[in-house]
């Protein structure tokens, strides 16, 4: 890949360099290179983006009879697509809501607890390592090697007797599926918590907690007066991190909801099996219906992308 | 031998510790001290901690990887219960007489070498790019990881309309190069490559991430002395650069097969059902479609013992690998 970059680049160098070197002074050719290069990988990450939405604007005749990525013009524009989208997906972004938030409350508190225990106390490495070990290897799962078993253990767990008194105040009982899902994962979700959190405390100063420890001040303490107080940046990674996997996830949704007909129906759940049906595809449906299962993600990608990003490559 | 020594050592320590506490507070036998003479001195105190999460990941992942084994065993099918009273192999026999596990098992295997293959070499291309002192480049790096941000669901749906026969970007851009329509997902010679190539598009911009770290982390001086001896840019990344970035490459390359191994949901959005398109079929999509269509239950859980076995032949070495070099 980079190989061949550099070999256009060459050629292209010999071919014209005057040309570039009279509009752009201070810009060898290199670099004007550079920036095509940079620019032609930005449509290709755009692109996909760009042609689902104005596609999503465009009626049926727009759809077929103009070029995918062109915008929508007089006749073909319409709103319709969005508010069909919405009327099948709005009920979903609040049931994905009700899960995802608590969901990833949870499990980064846990990550915490989880990574301060396992960090900042002493007892025996040798000890330690093990349950690391399985922590860590918790991160690398495949969902499906615990999916028969999840499905089991939840259908013996009489969840729907003991929220009686939920369904009694007249809520539908499918949500008692929010909670299986808030638990399930806050469950899977604990080792990448942990694993973030850790790389951060690893490398927090020693100081003023071997000085509380001095002090006498029990673990509890410690952590509620220094190590809490302090986490602040990795909770903001791991909140988005989290937030972004539990929104996005399929699998579990559909193992644990299993129909989009079911009241508590997260949206990608209702959003997998929109605009297919026997007489063919709505794609402007379904671009319109991406987009409104991806805003809230991608909200929190334009506003955190730095916390992303650091969550991505830890 | 050497070993004895090395665990009196600790213990001694750990008592030498524990008894001061100990005096302090309590005398006779409790086993509170015991159990922090035994595995250290904050031990109990700090197992309030790690202790309930652990417990929860445990009987999460560890406890139901065994249970699902144990239903492996069985001939589990239907509605019901499963009956463990007759064990026995027969899950993997039929799996390796089932021309559908083999099929999806290779197409596993090359969705795995090849996606983790091109989406390595796109971000390392794309990290060396934003590398070179550029202007924009937080812009430039975030769109360049926003497919990232978006769910399988959300993507699949983009490419179902990118990869479509009539009107679908890539084949607008194909035949006005003169080339022919191709059928992208309808092929079953294509489309795991079609899948291949939007996953790349989706993963890339984490293999980027990496790899900016990984080339951050080299010293300014190594690119100089390659200026110096007066090696060409090509010359210095292929000898100099990218030899220095095996530990970014490794990391890079396990997290990316775990994502083609879970690459379920894109292709059960792609189709919005459990049936992906003909030649597309991966060990993911086909144990859940036999648990959760077919409900074959038994077999489902062979079939994802056998998955389970794949991620641990890659994750296992990468692990022992980052045990050995202290990072855990």
């Amino acid at each position: 890949m980079s190989n061949d970059a550099r070999t256009d680049g060459g050629t292209v160098t010999e071919a014209g360099p005057g040309a570039s070197a009279g509009l752009l002074s201070g810009l060898d050719a290199y670099r004007v290179l550079l920036y095509l290069g940079l620019l032609g990988m930005l449509s290709f990450f755009l692109i996909p983006i760009e042609s689902g939405l104005v596609t999503s604007f465009k009626t049926a005749s727009g759809v077929s009879g103009s070029l995918p990525f062109a915008p929508p013009t007089g006749g073909t524009f319409t709103f319709e697509k969005w508010r069909a989208a919405f009327d099948a997906l709005g009920r979903g972004l609040i049931n994905s809501a009700l899960y995802a938030i608590p969901a990833t409350v949870i499990s980064a508190l846990l990550g915490s607890f989880t990574a301060y225990g396992l960090t900042q106390s002493n007892w025996k490495q040798k000890y330690k390592a093990p349950v690391l070990a399985l922590l860590v290897a918790g991160v690398f799962i495949p969902y499906q090697a615990v999916l028969v078993p999840l499905s089991q253990f939840w259908s013996m767990i009489p969840l729907q007797e003991w929220l009686g008194f939920l369904w009694a105040l007249g809520i539908n009982n499918d949500y008692a599926s929010v909670i299986e899902l808030i638990i399930t994962h806050v469950a899977y979700g604990l080792p990448i918590c942990t694993v973030l959190f850790r790389s951060y405390y690893k490398n927090m100063s020693d100081e003023m907690i071997e000085a509380a420890r001095l002090d006498g001040a029990s673990i509890r303490r410690i952590y509620r007066r220094i190590v809490l107080p302090l986490s602040g940046p990795m909770f903001a990674v791991v909140l988005i991190y989290q937030f972004t996997q539990i929104w996005n996830d399929l699998l579990f949704t559909l193992v644990l909801v299993q129909t989009e007909s079911s009241a508590a129906a997260p949206i990608v759940l209702i959003l997998a099996g929109l605009g297919t049906s026997l007489e063919g595809q709505d794609f402007a449906l379904r671009m319109a219906g991406a987009f409104i299962a991806a805003l809230p993600t991608l909200a929190v990608y334009i506003a955190f992308g730095e916390e992303f990003a650091e969550g991505v490559a830890t | 031998m050497t070993r004895n020594t090395d665990t009196g050592d600790d213990s001694g320590d750990a008592v030498t510790d524990g008894g001061v506490a100990e005096d302090g507070q309590r005398s006779g036998f409790s086993p509170v001290a015991a159990l922090n003479e035994r595995f250290g001195s904050d031990f109990v105190e700090s197992s309030q901690f790690w202790l309930p999460p652990f417990l929860l990941v445990g009987l999460f992942v560890y406890g139901a990887i065994i249970w699902n084994l144990l239903i492996s065993l069985t001939d589990f099918t239907g509605f019901g219960t499963p009956d463990y009273s007759d064990l026995d192999l027969q899950m993997y026999s039929r799996a390796l007489a089932d021309s559908g596990f083999v099929d999806a098992a290779i197409n596993t295997f090359i969705l795995l070498v090849g996606f983790t293959l091109v989406t390595l070499a796109l971000g390392l291309g794309l990290a060396i790019l934003i590398d070179r002192n550029i202007r924009f480049e937080n812009t430039f790096r975030t769109i360049y990881l926003l497919p990232m941000s978006l769910s399988f669901v959300v993507t699949a749906q983009f490419w179902a309309w990118m990869f479509n026969f009539n009107n679908g970007v890539i084949n607008i851009v194909i035949t006005s190069l003169g080339l022919g329509r191709v059928d992208w997902i309808g092929n079953p010679d294509i489309v795991l490559w079609a899948v291949m190539f939007a996953l790349m598009w989706q993963f890339a911009g984490y293999a980027m991430v990496v790899f900016l770290a990984g080339l951050r982390a080299i010293p300014n001086e190594h690119y100089e002395a390659a200026k110096v001896d007066g090696a060409s840019t090509v010359r210095m990344y292929w000898r100099v650069i990218i030899p220095q970035l095996k530990g970014s490459t490794i990391s890079a390359s396990v997290v990316l097969m775990v994502f083609a191994l879970k690459a379920f949901d894109f292709l059960y959005s792609l189709v919005g059902g459990y049936r992906p398109p003909n030649g597309a079929d991966i060990l993911a999509t086909k144990m859940v479609r036999e648990a959760y269509a077919n409900l074959n239950w038994a077999y489902a859980s062979a079939v994802a013992i056998t998955l389970f076995v794949m991620t641990l032949g890659i994750v296992g070495p990468y692990l022992y690998y980052q045990y050995n070099r202290g990072n855990l």
